[in-house]
């Protein structure tokens, strides 16, 4: 597959990349850069009635259309697919894991599929750490009543940049549940987006990042109301910390003509914990029909809350615990959808440690 | 037997308009066992004095001394203070959203008994202390103070005046927003942690009624950012009856 003839390294006047650092991508973006095609998500086991079968690209190919230009570069790159396959009517209880550690640092590009066939039910962790210099596809297919748990966890090393797109086409009441943290990198540029192909479908998308000095941690959701009465909601939290920590969330919603009955709220809450820190946040809701249950967003950014601060001190706790108590209770009701206490403790104590990096 | 000891002092808050005095020269000595009840007009001054013992940072304190023992609590940190035996039940307690109430008693108890408390018979202790405030034991899994009705909120700081122990408890409006049987649960709670810790209190209140429950060695007037006048229980039935005109003349 080659390029698109349209394809254009962005030049950063573009909407999608205004907000991105481009020369800071390690040529992900760079058509004279190759990208090597890999399948660097692995599973050290697999529960019953889940396979993965690597593909060839050309056997098959994306289920959903994309302008964003990473993808389209992982499109032409990446020669096959990890293709993850969840049975039809299975209750996976046990949940799927799937991490990526990678340390040489090459400019790769990864296609996933993820297929829940129709009324099976499951929980996939997707892990990365290390440092990589990734740009990623992934698409979730969720047939007729199918319920799909994702909790993709960004714990990467300092160095690495990370392009990627989660895409979920959302069949007949469907659900898809996505919880997504981001707290290592140096750029990190998620594009969890969302479609229904189904009325009576769902979509929850929930999410936390933590940047400290020097990171972009960026979120673009992307929800497409296509079908009537389909459901939404999305929650992201940001918290930044130290010089030159950058943040951008952007959440656009789109509820088209033929989607009466959508009921749609997204929300997107940021703390700035030092001076010298931005976080941008630009919901955005379009609207081509009247006829929904619901539709609104907010968002809000501020500073710790001070009064929180002395009512824990004046309980005889430390200034420091009380800020860590504070910034966990902040994450507590993103971090408590991932309902594994290891993972969710080993969050925790990141983001307690990237705040003692950077408050004294 | 500890003291308490306030002497002239002057607190301001800093406003647009440029810093406001807000406390003009309050003198009060409590001593250990002694309930002394605080009474005066909205505005007067009240909160600021206690959040200025606590040590809010909102107030700025330009003279005078607050002193535990004789140590200088005003060069102690919030937390400090805490430690040294003060504690303030808040007129408007704080939400903290995600903290539970669990976690975050233990916390406390644990920063104030130095020493994290033993969890079996910890547990025991909160159930305990809940059931004597009629406290339904969901509540330690809620984050703190968030969604609580105002009478449960003021009874989870008196919740927590019975599990940290000080030496001297601030009690700002307590009573207020507290229906008949909660004023008398929550009194009983005061009564009961002063008969076993020789507990000193500081009652800020707009209301009488709680004073047949907590009888006050000292009622003081507050008026105007200071105390204007001083005297025993009698002092309160004459403010409910006339109240505060005579005091409040320019
Ligand atoms: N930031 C501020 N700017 C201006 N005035 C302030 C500020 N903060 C407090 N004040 C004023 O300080 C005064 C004392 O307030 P305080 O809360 O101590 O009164 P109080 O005696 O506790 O009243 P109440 O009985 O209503 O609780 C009030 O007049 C209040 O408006
Ligand atoms: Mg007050």
């Amino acid at each position: 597959m080659s390029l698109p003839t349209n394809y254009l390294a962005p030049s950063g006047r573009e909407e999608p990349w205004r907000f991105t650092p481009l020369n800071r991508l390690a040529g992900l973006l760079d058509t004279s850069v190759e990208l090597a095609s890999t399948n660097s998500l692995y599973a050290s086991a697999l529960p019953a009635g889940v396979s993965i079968e690597i593909k060839k690209s050309s056997d098959l190919g994306p289920i959903s259309s994309t302008t964003d230009e990473a993808t389209l570069r992982v499109r032409q790159a990446a020669q096959e697919v990890t293709h993850v396959v969840i049975a039809e009517n299975a209750e996976v209880s046990e949940r799927i894991v799937l991490k990526r550690n990678t340390a040489d640092g090459q400019p790769e590009a990864t296609r996933v599929l993820e297929t829940a066939e129709a009324n099976s039910h499951s929980t996939l962790i997707i892990e990365n750490a290390g440092n990589a210099i990734l740009a990623e596809d992934i698409e979730f297919s969720l047939a007729t009543g199918s319920t799909l748990n994702l909790i993709c966890l960004q714990e990467w090393g300092p160095k690495t940049v990370h392009l990627g797109r989660q895409h979920a086409v959302i069949g007949k009441d469907a659900t898809f549940n996505s919880t997504v943290v981001t707290i290592g990198g140096s750029v990190v540029r998620l594009l969890p987006t969302v479609e229904y192909s189904g009325p009576g479908s769902s979509a929850e998308l929930s999410g936390l990042y933590f940047a400290t000095d020097g990171q972009h941690l960026e979120h673009r959701m992307h929800v497409d109301h296509n079908v009537p009465n389909a459901k939404s909601r999305v929650n992201y939290k940001g918290a930044l910390a130290g010089d030159k920590a950058r943040t951008v969330w952007i959440g656009d919603v789109y509820i088209r003509a033929a989607a009466e009955g959508t009921d749609t709220y997204e929300l997107n809450r940021n703390l700035l914990l030092t001076d010298g820190a931005r976080a941008d946040s630009v919901p955005n809701l379009e609207i081509e029909t009247g006829e929904i249950v619901g539709a609104g967003h907010a968002s809000t950014t501020g500073r710790f809350d001070d009064e929180q601060l002395f009512y824990l001190e004046s309980r005889g706790i430390p200034a420091d615990v009380a800020r860590r108590l504070v910034i966990r209770g902040f994450f507590q009701e993103i971090v408590s959808k991932i309902k594994d206490e290891v993972i969710e403790e080993r969050l925790m104590v990141q983001i307690d440690g990237e705040l003692e990096k950077v408050v004294s | 037997m500890s003291t308490l000891e306030i002497k002239n002092l002057h607190v301001s808050v800093t406003t647009e308009a440029g810093d406001k005095e807000i406390l003009r020269g309050v003198d009060l000595v409590i001593k250990s066992g002694e309930t002394h009840a605080i009474m005066g007009p909205n505005g007067s001054g009240k909160s600021t004095l206690a959040y200025s013992i606590a040590g809010h940072p909102k107030y700025k304190i330009t003279s005078g001394s607050v002193t535990l023992d004789g140590a200088d609590a005003l060069e102690m940190r919030v937390d400090e203070r805490a430690k040294a035996g003060l504690f303030l039940a808040m007129q408007y307690p704080v939400e903290v959203p995600g903290v539970s109430v669990t976690n975050f008693l233990r916390t406390a108890a644990t920063a104030i008994r130095g020493e994290a408390p033993k969890v079996r018979t910890w547990v025991g202790e909160v159930k305990e202390a809940m059931a004597a405030l009629n406290m339904d034991p969901n509540f330690a899994e809620r984050s703190v103070n968030e969604g609580f009705s105002g009478g449960e909120k003021k009874r989870h700081e008196i919740l927590q005046l019975e599990l940290l122990k000080p030496k001297f408890a601030i009690l700002d409006e307590t009573d207020s927003g507290l229906d008949v049987d909660a004023l008398r649960i929550v009194s009983e709670g005061v009564n009961r942690i002063k008969g076993s810790s020789d507990l000193g209190i500081m009652l800020i209140t707009h209301y009488t009624r709680i004073l047949r429950y907590i009888k006050p060695d000292f009622v003081h007037v507050f008026a105007a950012g200071r105390i204007v006048e001083e005297g025993g229980p009698e002092l309160a039935d004459k403010l409910e009856e006339k109240g505060y005109a005579e005091y409040i003349t320019a």
